[in-house]
């Protein structure tokens, strides 16, 4: 039976977010000092050992990310805090910040003291005014008692574009551009924002960076799986009965998470699918539940992590539908630079409509399963290679739903 | 109301800045007068085509009028499940306009969104970004109330 188990939000509920004090009482900004204590590359090892990978989706282990930015000199470098989810179903980031703004401050800071830099961005999703508020507050007060020391944090505003999510399209926006990704490499941990070696990672990625410190990466290694330790946040939405968030071991199961955590479908129905990792992620079908949520396992059954977003569908669901209402979200998100998205996503989102309307042939099939693939090859960046993630999985795992609704 | 001249000298030093003087234009306007984008441009030191391709690159942002509270109807996957369709025709019905419309009295403007990060309340609106989650028929006259 999955249990929660909270290490990201160890300090939820416990404490007032705007109160310093409180996140300092609960030893909050020790680690910080500790890590002071150590050499730079004792704390990138430190990171490294634990096995911390990414929990922005590419799951890339962060101590290795980091190493790359100290190894690059630089007379400036920066720590940028990927706030922008805007992953549909995604609301962890939020929860996170809502709740323990400093232990993200803190995961900046010692990521700023590891790598040397003394500048820090927060790229926190316009739809949140009120959780940059909680944050700016949280500078303020951290400024006040001088726990940061020369490290500097400023929180950026995004403006709506799913694709600053990306981070070359994120950088480019902080910078003031229009968020169009950039060709990699360069990677930014060699040159990123302004040129400049900047490491960038998700909020709970640096939310757990400070218990990393205080306890020790063996302490973190020995967490749920071994190739991906520690826990993950999920946040649930759909047709099912706890709509909420749980922090999970990583070798907790995808039915762990919908009927364990989630206490099941809603309204006694029965499960017909569910959607992890955000609107790009894999439909899973019932058979497939037992695979375990780490990020390796996820994409052994062609499905993803992804940020944690767990979107359940009962048996009443038009599967077909909801893939339409998918692909007009990509088409609408698309940035355009490149053509096999730009171009793609729009003639997928009309096959879709076309399918869904009951005028669909099994020649349409056909050519989506094909322009599914050259979009997952051919596009520039993660927006577009994932975009037909949904259509093709459903396809394979869901094709009557297609060959009900052909003309 | 503050002039979108002197909210736009308060950013022009900060690096990269003028997206978030946009977001203060738009705070204090609820949109972006075309002739701020111009002055954006010279603050910033960049064409007009430029400054005008940032504005209009983000949907968050918007140029040109529209009314003082800027309704948003998300319509990502799970509220689109949960009835999202059905929020944007009480709506519709109760203001008298169309998706993309702006009451005759400038006071509401109708707009789809994708995800706004409140999916634990699906469906979900935001009027001027406060969050209005579990939207039924019923509640839409009690919450258009409010403003
Ligand atoms: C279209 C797109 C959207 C993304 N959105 C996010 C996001 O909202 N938050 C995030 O942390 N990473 C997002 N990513 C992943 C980032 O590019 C990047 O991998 C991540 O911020 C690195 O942090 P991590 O190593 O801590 O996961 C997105 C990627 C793509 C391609
Ligand atoms: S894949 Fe899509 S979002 Fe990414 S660069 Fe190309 S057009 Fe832009
Ligand atoms: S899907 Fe509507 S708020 Fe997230």
């Amino acid at each position: 039976m999955a249990e929660e188990m909270r290490i990201v939000l160890r300090n939820y509920g416990k404490i007032d977010p705007l109160k310093i004090e409180d996140y300092i009482n609960a030893g909050g900004y020790k680690s910080l000092a500790k890590a002071r204590g150590l050499s730079q590359i004792q704390v990138i090892d430190e990171v490294k050992n634990s096995g911390l990978r990414g929990r922005g989706g590419a799951g890339f282990n962060a101590g290795m990310k980091w190493s790359f930015s100290y190894n690059t000199p630089a007379d400036q470098k920066y720590v940028v805090c990927n706030a922008d989810e805007g992953e549909p179903g995604t609301y962890k980031d939020r929860i996170i910040m809502e709740n323990d703004p400093h232990t993200v401050l803190e995961g900046m800071a010692i990521c700023g003291y590891a790598v040397g830099a003394t500048k820090g961005y927060i790229y926190c999703r316009g739809e949140y005014p009120y959780v940059v508020d909680v944050l700016n507050k949280a500078i303020t007060q951290a400024k006040a008692q001088g726990v940061l020391g020369d490290f500097d944090i400023e929180v950026r505003m995004g403006a709506g574009a799913y694709v600053c999510g990306e981070e070359t399209a994120l950088l480019e926006s902080i910078e003031g551009h229009r968020g169009e990704p950039r060709f990699k490499p360069p990677f930014p941990g060699v040159a990123g924002l302004w040129g400049k070696p900047t490491v960038v990672n998700n909020v709970e990625t640096f939310a757990n960076i400070p218990i990393i410190l205080e306890k020790g990466a063996d302490w973190f290694k020995g967490i749920g799986a071994p190739k991906y330790p520690g826990t993950k946040v999920f946040t649930l939405t759909g047709d099912v009965v706890n709509k909420t968030v749980f922090e999970l071991p990583t070798n907790m199961t995808i039915r762990d998470v919908v009927f364990g955590m989630g206490g099941g479908v809603a309204g006694g129905k029965k499960f017909k699918a569910v959607q992890i990792g955000g609107t790009s992620g894999g439909f899973i079908p019932e058979s497939m539940l037992d695979t375990q949520v780490d990020f390796d396992s996820m994409n052994a059954i062609g499905a993803t992590l992804g940020s944690g977003a767990v979107f359940v569908m009962d048996e009443t669901t038009d599967l077909i539908d909801v893939i339409e209402r998918i692909t007009k979200f990509f088409e609408h998100e698309s940035c355009g630079k490149c053509t096999p998205c730009r171009e793609g996503t729009k003639r997928m989102h009309e096959i879709l409509k076309k399918i869904n309307s009951g005028k669909g042939s099994g020649a349409d099939i056909a050519i989506t399963e094909r322009l599914g693939q050259v979009m997952t090859r051919a596009c520039l960046c993660g927006l577009g290679q994932a975009a037909p993630g949904p259509v093709l999985t459903t396809l394979k795992n869901f094709r009557p739903d297609y060959n009900a609704k052909l003309g | 109301m503050a002039d979108y001249k002197e909210i736009i000298s308060a950013y022009k030093d900060l690096p990269g800045g003028i997206i978030e003087a946009y977001h203060a234009i738009q705070k204090e306007y609820s949109y972006i007068p075309e002739d701020a984008v111009v002055a954006a441009a010279q603050a910033f030191d960049i064409s007009k085509a430029r400054a005008y391709g940032v504005a209009t690159f983000y949907s968050y942002l918007k140029v040109g009028k529209r009314g003082k509270n800027v309704i948003r109807i998300c319509e990502s996957a799970p509220c689109h499940v949960a009835g999202a369709d059905k929020v944007v025709a009480a709506l519709e019905k109760e203001l008298g306009i169309k998706m993309g419309e702006t009451t005759e009295d400038g006071k509401f403007t109708l707009e789809f969104t994708e995800c706004v990060g409140q999916c634990q309340a699906t469906p979900l609106i935001t009027i001027n970004s406060k969050p209005y989650g579990d939207v039924t028929t019923e509640k839409i006259p009690g919450i258009i109330a409010e403003y």
